[in-house]
């Protein structure tokens, strides 16, 4: 069991920030997060897209803003469960929260921050009407252990950057890799287009374009997959796995089930206090929330976290006595030993 | 109605249509006018916030309006994407101006 004093769902940039403004209140944050690696929709979506209504920041990438958030909150040590959905929450007779993933994973806090923006990425599956009949029994949305690859056929299916990485990837390690596209351009970084073409004049890589996979057969299993190629008759090819990558999509999942009032796919908050739900002890923050007026933006989410943590340490430390501090007048003192602070001020006398 | 309005139908993922102004003055795309009259769930459309990286604002095309063209971006989303006709176009790739007036659209379905 993880413990912490503030569980945070979602590691985006408001769920970063939150680990900072804790920190300044002596209050500790584990993060959960669905992806593989913080940043959520910054690090995920767009990551070499430029934002500019960040303030002092006239231009900054996605990637470096994910990159200063990580930087800037390092002292204070954040805990994370990353690549696990939260699943379920149960309030303990304490008041605490358990908040399980969907691997069992188990963390427990006096307060639970929810933000997790527009939902937890989930792969876009293919429309083929029997794909579910063969998840993780030949197909998977996620390469998670590609050792399980070696010496296989595998059928890669999509035209971003992760069929090219993956392909180039696995072209090492499965004995037959194919990359199937429905156009002959691809969308992805220059050098990855031009390994696979490299792979592919190598004969390393078996390039279907313009084409789509149209039907999955096999008996309990992926056996061979249907390759519908423009204008021409399907035809069959064997293969031991079929992974199609077509992105990520958020969605609200399982959080929508924790009892909390929904409205427009948002979790509803009062933004005249403390950003909290209708669940005392669980918070709202950043693009996943609602209240009149909400704007979707960075900015707004950092100052929802800074009111949220206050509150949080109303709740973790009831009657003790706090006042608001200046980073500049008090320093930030990590919890991992480290001291920030203002040069002092020289003293000298003019002769 | 603004002057600077133009009506444009769009046809709901229910199959209901609606007619409705749009701002040719406001720097506004098909998406963000969707979003504005809430055709359609917060959280299922403009996803990626306008970007072309997510499909969600996808949308065929019922009238004959002459389009700004497809650029790579949004020609390679909708490779990528489902539901995918000869008539789809993203939303948010397409901007509100004066040469829309009548425009005739229908959301494709969530993905």
């Amino acid at each position: 069991m993880i413990t912490t004093d503030i569980i945070i769902i979602g590691a985006g940039p408001t769920g970063l920030f939150a680990v900072f403004e804790a920190g300044l209140l002596k209050l500790k944050c584990h993060l959960i997060d669905a992806l593989p690696q913080p940043g959520g929709q910054c690090s995920e979506i767009y990551p070499k897209k430029p934002i500019y209504d960040i303030p002092a920041y006239p231009e900054i990438l996605a990637g470096d803003l994910t990159d200063k958030l990580m930087e800037q909150c390092k002292q204070f040590e954040p805990g994370f469960t990353l690549g696990e959905r939260a699943e379920t929450i149960d309030k303990q007779e304490d008041g605490s929260f358990i908040v399980t993933t969907n691997k069992g994973t188990q963390h427990k806090a006096p307060v639970v921050a929810i933000a997790s923006g527009l939902g937890s990425f989930e792969p876009r599956k293919p429309l083929l009407d029997n794909i579910t009949d063969y998840e993780d029994k030949g197909v998977e949305y996620m390469i998670k252990e590609p050792e399980m690859y070696r010496g296989k056929d595998v059928v890669i299916a999509g035209g971003g950057d992760s069929a090219l990485d993956w392909s180039i990837f696995l072209a090492d390690v499965a004995s037959n890799v194919t990359l199937v596209h429905r156009r002959n351009e691809f969308r992805g970084h220059l050098d990855s287009v031009d390994k696979v073409q490299e792979l592919k004049d190598a004969g390393k890589i078996n390039l279907i374009t313009p084409a789509e996979i149209t039907a999955i057969n096999g008996n309990g299993k992926v056996e061979s997959v249907e390759v519908t190629k423009k204008d021409e008759a399907p035809f069959n090819l064997k293969t031991d796995h079929f992974i199609p990558l077509f992105g990520l999509s958020p969605k609200l999942g399982p959080i929508a089930n924790w009892g909390l009032e929904i409205e427009k796919n948002a979790i509803k908050v009062n933004n005249a206090l403390d950003y909290q739900t209708n669940i005392p002890g669980i918070f709202a923050i950043g693009d996943g929330n609602i209240y009149p007026g909400k704007l979707k933006l960075i900015l707004c989410g950092f100052h929802e976290a800074t009111l949220m943590c206050q509150a949080a340490y109303k709740i973790i430390n009831p009657g003790k006595r706090y006042v608001l501090k200046y980073t500049t007048v008090s320093g930030v003192d990590g919890f991992d030993g480290t001291r920030k602070e203002a040069p002092k001020a020289v003293v000298k006398t003019i002769d | 109605m603004d002057k600077n309005d133009v009506t444009i139908t769009i046809i709901d993922r229910d199959g209901v249509t609606h007619q409705i102004e749009a701002p040719t003055d406001m720097a506004m795309n098909l998406m963000e006018v969707v979003r504005s009259y809430e055709l359609a769930p917060e959280g299922t459309i403009g996803v990626c916030g306008g970007m072309a990286m997510c499909a969600s604002c996808q949308c065929y095309v019922k009238s004959n309006h002459e389009l700004p063209e497809m650029q790579d971006d949004e020609e390679a989303m909708l490779s990528e994407a489902f539901y995918v006709k000869d008539n789809s176009r993203l939303g948010c790739q397409i901007h509100i101006t004066p040469d829309l007036e009548g425009l005739e659209v229908e959301l494709a379905p969530e993905s």
